[in-house]
């Protein structure tokens, strides 16, 4: 537990003199994040509706070319075309700043995920990574807050009464998980004793026994799994836009331009969450190299199994909303609050003990006993005097 | 003040510069907007420009604890109290609804401002040059050192505070929950009765 790698945070591109090359390298590095995010989220629209229709057998997008594959390219130039459609009573500019709200933090967050180790490209030194700012991981959270207005202001925006009820629930939600998503992620900094994304990947380097899944237990893993589900209203959290209730949620009174951007958003934030889930847990793009050296063992073979990991969460996230029925809003509210909160609490405090020395673990254990079950008393002392006053009402 | 600026490179001035205009036209917009929403958004835009002040300052995490806490966590909460309540009409601003107001809160500012001014004059014109005073400064880990010093010099008043934010979960509980042994009022019922009933059900589910 005690293992302290050599933590170099930041890139190395950037510490030396900053002069044009370094500045076009930036550039380069910018417009292919962009690139390979835009895609990534075209493939992923149409992976998940190909998935979806195979496990409800169903046929799915099949028309544009092979296997449908420019399905969504083809609804995205659709949606262009489409007439933009402003209600009468929405809110001028929010309801047109909303939609961007949703999608600037989206595009953001991509930039911290560390996808590969130190490279050289055109004899510099560089990460393969956008962005690995001192604050690291805590940009995510701070997007992803950001997030939360997209949402939100649509709702309210769009003066209508199913969008409202959408963006209050999204809101109220978003900002419950956000609690158990951070503390879950304090957990992982905790051990490695750095905020940067790249220090999180190169403590974990080596065998699968360095990954944070097992290091951690696991527990932080499932909790960060189903908090970052709820962070993205995908299913079975997305109460947010229960179609069967409040017709589409917050996107409503969206059409053409606008609402592929919040479409997008939700994808894109899929794609990195899945990358981040990766980084922190499954050591990113650590994998064996079986001793090849090169371009294939520094470049190539790092991508593959980061992408390879990548994959298990994407196919995850589709089977979730294939499988798992919709919560109801009030179990949603209990998960989050009383499952959630309490447990990785609990498990930061272990981590911590551990961390500091492993006897530690002995008083840790009685000491989480004893907090569980005060824990269940109050929770049962509320049943009870809930049940006490219906029985008098 | 020439000295400071001297210090202080072209970059730290333009992002000083830059960012005060973004403070400073959020906050203008929260006092002028009719709007609450719209205020709310614009107090969110100040707190931005605050947050690229930290960044300038080389205090990434308080920059983004900002982000996080004041506009992530605070701001959010307004809007919902705003859009719960329904108060998200424009104000008829003209009316004045305690006596004496307008000229009162004319002269505060104004006082305000003045002590402002004295208080810059005195010490430091903010110019964007990174400070070299406080426990956090200087090169080397934020977050180290934030920690160190709120768990040694600060330890006190950091323990107090997370009294007090305990005491007003507790207190907040206690006074949103009706007692039993006072009548009920007919809409306190409507909206509490889905809860036992929901809770109910919960325990009737197989796991």
């Amino acid at each position: 537990m005690t293992i302290a790698p050599v933590l170099a945070g930041g890139d190395p591109l950037l510490t030396g003199k900053i002069d044009f090359a370094v500045v076009l390298i930036v550039l380069l590095k910018t417009f292919v994040t962009f690139a390979v995010l835009m895609v990534a989220v075209l493939f992923m629209v149409w992976f998940e509706r190909k998935v979806i229709s195979d496990m409800q057998n169903r046929i799915g997008p099949n028309r544009a070319g092979p296997w449908g594959i420019l399905q969504s390219l083809a609804d995205g130039i659709k949606l262009f075309f489409k007439e933009d459609l402003l209600p009468e009573k929405a809110d001028r500019r929010v309801f047109r700043l909303a939609p961007y709200l949703s999608a600037v933090p989206a595009f953001l967050s991509f930039a911290i995920v560390p996808i590969g180790g130190v490279v050289s490209i055109f004899g510099r030194e560089t990460r393969l990574q956008l962005a690995d700012p001192p604050v690291g991981i805590l940009f995510l959270l701070a997007m992803s807050s950001v997030a939360v207005y997209g949402v939100m202001l649509a709702g309210w925006a769009s003066g209508s009464k199913y969008p409202l009820l959408g963006s209050v629930r999204a809101s109220a939600q978003m900002v419950s998980y956000e609690a158990a998503l951070g503390i879950t992620v304090a957990t992982v900094v905790l051990l490695t004793g750095s905020l940067y994304t790249s220090d999180i990947v190169a403590s974990q380097t080596g065998s699968i026994f360095n990954w944070n899944i097992v290091r951690l237990g696991g527990l932080p893993f499932l909790l960060f799994v189903v908090a970052a589900t709820a962070e993205l209203n995908r299913p079975p959290f997305d109460l947010v836009e229960a179609e069967q209730e409040l017709v589409g949620g917050f996107h409503t009174e969206y059409s053409s331009i606008r609402f592929a951007l919040f479409f997008l958003a939700e994808f894109m934030n899929t794609v990195t969450m899945s990358a981040i889930i990766v980084a922190l847990f499954l050591g990113g793009s650590d994998g064996p190299t079986f001793g090849v050296g090169g371009v294939v063992g520094t470049w190539l073979l790092p991508l593959f199994w980061f992408v390879a990991k990548l994959f298990i969460f994407l196919f995850t996230y589709v089977w979730f909303r294939a499988t798992l029925p919709r919560l109801r809003y009030d179990q949603l509210m209990d998960l989050g609050w009383k499952v959630l909160i309490p447990v990785s609490l609990a498990w930061l405090l272990v981590i911590a003990a551990i961390t500091l020395e492993r006897r530690y673990l002995v008083a840790a254990f009685p000491a989480m006993l004893v907090g569980a079950a005060m824990l269940y008393r109050s929770l049962a002392l509320g049943k009870d005097a809930v049940r006490h006053e219906d029985l008098h009402a | 003040m020439i000295a400071v600026l001297a210090a202080a490179t072209k970059v730290d001035l333009a992002v000083f510069a830059v960012s005060a205009v973004i403070v400073m036209a959020g906050a203008f917009g929260v006092v002028f907007s009719r709007n609450p929403v719209h205020s709310a958004l614009m107090l969110v835009m100040t707190l931005f420009g605050v947050a690229v002040l930290f960044v300038a300052q080389e205090a990434h995490f308080l920059a983004v604890v900002q982000v996080i806490v004041y506009a992530g966590a605070i701001v959010v909460l307004f809007l919902f109290v705003i859009m719960l309540l329904g108060v998200d009409q424009e104000e008829n601003v003209a009316a004045e609804r305690l006596r004496g107001q307008r000229p009162a809160a004319m002269a505060l500012g104004g006082l305000m401002f003045f002590l402002v001014l004295l208080l810059a004059q005195a010490t430091n014109w903010a110019t964007g040059t990174p400070s070299a005073r406080g426990a956090a400064s200087g090169p080397g880990e934020n977050v180290e050192k934030l920690g160190r010093s709120i768990f040694t010099t600060f330890l006190l008043p950091f323990e107090v505070t997370a009294v007090l934010l305990v005491i007003a979960v507790v207190g907040a509980v206690v006074l949103v929950r009706r007692s039993p042994s006072l009548p009920e009022e007919g809409d306190a019922e409507d909206e509490a009765a889905p809860e036992p009933r929901g809770q109910r059900r919960d325990e009737e589910v197989p796991a």
